[in-house]
């Protein structure tokens, strides 16, 4: 044990591999040198953009209503929304990143994209009938349905837009370097693209695009992604031994690419991490809001039996695609310079890779999809942010639950093209910032302020509004304040020589703190409302778990 | 829903048959995924050398490859076996709870 016990003091690398690395980087790293202009992408890209454009006309046409706008109405199927649920998941970061992860690491790529996963069975087993059966526009439908509307309503509200925009400076300012890299085009012209195209979805077409938008991009990158992954395997005759032993044998690291790497030196940061993965995605808002996009609970469990297959699968892919990266990349002097460092940035492993086993047709498919990719992530974060606004703030708080249809649609509206504004801003803002600390960042927030309440609200009848209030600021605030004084941003943004915090990764003790606050301050509630919320837990809890009443009006 | 109705939901004894083959089921799984991730996650903390070990003598595969893409499976797997109980016989109870209240 003495290995271990001497991990506990040090700064540790492991927070420093993964939240630094290429999967939460996303061709962020550094500058990177504006290419050639690649119009085989380009004319791919248009493609994408006038089939879709197609789409949100044919969506904006059935889009008239409330529903319709944050939810398609409830009739998307399993199938549909669960191949909707992996397009938001899988991003651009997640695909370039993890498999140029394994590229430069073997072994360590595999085990990064498991803790992505591992959330899935759980968000199945603990809430996505439940979600669906009490919920009807935003996962604060859930947690007020039996408590205070407007504490909770603010809270939730603000939980979403700070995940939302964590991950889209994260999305907006990948996009731009992308896009400079892949396509030629400036960062500015590329960050309003993505904005403004973005926006058009939302705006004009709600949730039924913005749904199709990410079906089409999931169908496009798992379609890719297998042609290169059985490229790969057909040129090793699909012997996966053969592909490994020439991968140890190239590599300049040998033996170590195929068993755990730096992952070993810090189990803290490694279990805080897995803890933000896992119960951060069952608090993500735009991944929940999904959930209300089918029509009963049967539908919702099919939606994530579909996406955690979809996302096993293409992390398998991506492990496929770095190991075939390693083999017919690093050896080709086409794509790596004199010092063996990969041309354009190391997460340009899987485009060299497409370009190396399917030529420039092939690579511009790639480029057109990591653009694609990253402009369906950002419409349905958007969509999450505006519905916070429009049906959390606006409606519950603002209107007391009395605002009138067509001022609310107008209100969401209005929410999109200024989140779609502040998108754009904040791109320009954070270019030649360090944000490779931002997704681990929203992952955290979420599992710290919006999972706490959500689950305890479902499972627990003690749980007060005063409770869910405080323990959920405080796990908001622990989260980031955590985050600054972490090496990720106290050393490597602010520049002071060693950091406050020693571990990257806050969640082991931000949302542990969020539920110890919620029951403390829960079983110390002695006011009235505190017993009148218990009494509605029974009514809830009949309706989670059977559904019956979801087919009544919802009174917000 | 009134407070009757609930209270006589709540009491029916196929909702206490849900609610109980349910709760087991889903907390059985949840446990298992997460003894099988932290368990995992263990063996590459403290003892990564296990995974490093070759699959068979001289091959460039180690033991680590079967292992993680296990865990991959077997949380596409324990999902599946879910969503086949969760949609047959739990959906079967809550329709025989539905219909039997007025």
């Amino acid at each position: 044990m003495n290995r271990t016990l001497t991990f506990f003091g040090r700064s540790l690398p492991l927070g420093t591999l993964l939240l630094a690395s290429p999967a939460f980087a996303a061709a962020v790293e550094g500058q990177l040198a504006k290419q050639a202009t690649n119009w085989v992408a380009i004319g791919m890209f248009f493609v994408f953009v006038v089939g879709t454009l197609g789409i949100t006309y044919w969506a904006a046409r059935r889009t008239t209503s409330r529903a319709q706008f944050y939810t398609a109405g409830g009739g998307i199927t399993g199938f549909q929304n669960g191949l909707a649920i992996a397009g938001d998941y899988m991003s651009a970061a997640s695909f370039l990143g993890i498999s140029a992860l394994v590229y430069s690491s073997g072994y360590d790529g595999l085990i990064y994209s498991i803790g992505f996963l591992v959330g899935w069975p759980l968000i199945m087993f603990l809430m996505a009938e439940r979600l669906r059966n009490l919920g009807r526009f935003t996962f604060a439908d859930v947690v007020s349905y039996r408590l205070s509307q407007t504490p909770i309503r603010v809270l939730s509200a603000a939980g979403t837009l700070t995940v939302v925009a964590f991950y889209l400076i994260a999305q907006m300012v990948g996009a731009g370097q992308l896009i400079k890299l892949l396509f030629g085009l400036d960062y500015m012209y590329a960050v309003a693209i993505v904005g403004i195209l973005m926006m058009v979805y939302v705006m004009f077409g709600g949730m039924l695009a913005t749904t199709w938008v990410q079906i089409i991009k999931a169908g496009l990158l798992l379609g890719g992604a297998s042609f290169i992954a059985l490229m790969v395997l057909i040129a090793f005759g699909f012997n996966v031994e053969a592909l490994f032993a020439k991968a140890v044998e190239v590599s300049p690291k040998h033996g170590a690419i195929m068993r755990p790497g730096a992952l070993v030196s810090d189990p803290v940061s490694a279990i805080s991490l897995g803890l933000a993965l896992m119960f951060g995605t069952a608090g993500l808002p735009h991944i929940l809001m999904r959930f209300f996009t089918v029509a009963d609970a049967k539908e919702a469990r099919k939606s994530v039996l579909w996406a955690t297959s979809f996302i096993g699968y293409f992390y398998l892919l991506t492990f496929i695609i770095g190991f075939g990266a390693i083999v017919l990349v690093s050896t080709n002097p086409a794509y790596v310079d004199a010092a063996g460092a990969l041309i354009g940035g190391s997460n340009m492993a899987a485009v060299h890779l497409a370009n190396a086993v399917g030529g420039s047709l092939l690579l511009g498919f790639i480029s057109a999809v990591a653009f694609a990719t990253i402009l369906a992530v950002v419409a349905g974060l958007t969509l999450a942010g505006a519905t916070a606004v429009s049906h959390d703030l606006y409606a519950s708080v603002f209107c007391k639950g009395r605002a009138d249809e067509r001022k609310e649609l107008r209100v969401s509206k209005m929410a999109t093209l200024t989140l779609g504004i502040i998108a754009i801003v904040l791109g320009i803002l954070f270019e030649k910032q360090n944000i490779a600390f931002m997704v681990g960042l929203a992952f955290a927030v979420a599992a710290s302020a919006n999972f706490p309440p959500l689950f305890l609200s479902m499972f627990w009848r003690g749980l007060t509004t005063r409770g869910a209030v405080v323990g959920s600021t405080l796990g908001l605030v622990t989260a980031v304040a955590l985050t600054v004084l972490s090496p990720a941003i106290w050393v490597k943004v602010l520049g002071y020589p060693a950091p406050i915090f020693p571990y990257d990764a806050p969640a082991l003790f931000s949302m542990p703190l969020a539920f110890a606050a919620s029951w403390l301050v829960s079983v110390l509630d002695r006011s009235r409302a505190a017993r009148d919320v218990a009494m509605r837990f029974d009514a809830q809890y009949v309706r989670s778990q059977t559904g019956i009443g979801m087919a009544e009006a919802v009174k917000h | 829903m009134n407070d009757d109705a609930t209270q006589r939901i709540r009491h029916h004894p196929k909702f206490l048959e849900l609610e109980r083959k349910r709760s087991r089921f889903s907390w059985g799984l949840t446990a298992l995924m997460l003894a099988i991730y932290y368990g995992y996650i263990f063996v590459v903390a403290f003892a990564p050398g296990v995974l490093g070990h070759p699959l068979s003598p001289g091959s460039a595969t180690t033991v680590g490859m079967p292992i993680g893409v296990g865990v991959i499976l077997s949380a596409v797997l324990l999902t599946g076996i879910y969503v086949w109980r969760a949609n047959g016989e739990f959906d079967q109870l809550t329709r025989e709870i539905v219909e039997s209240t007025p």
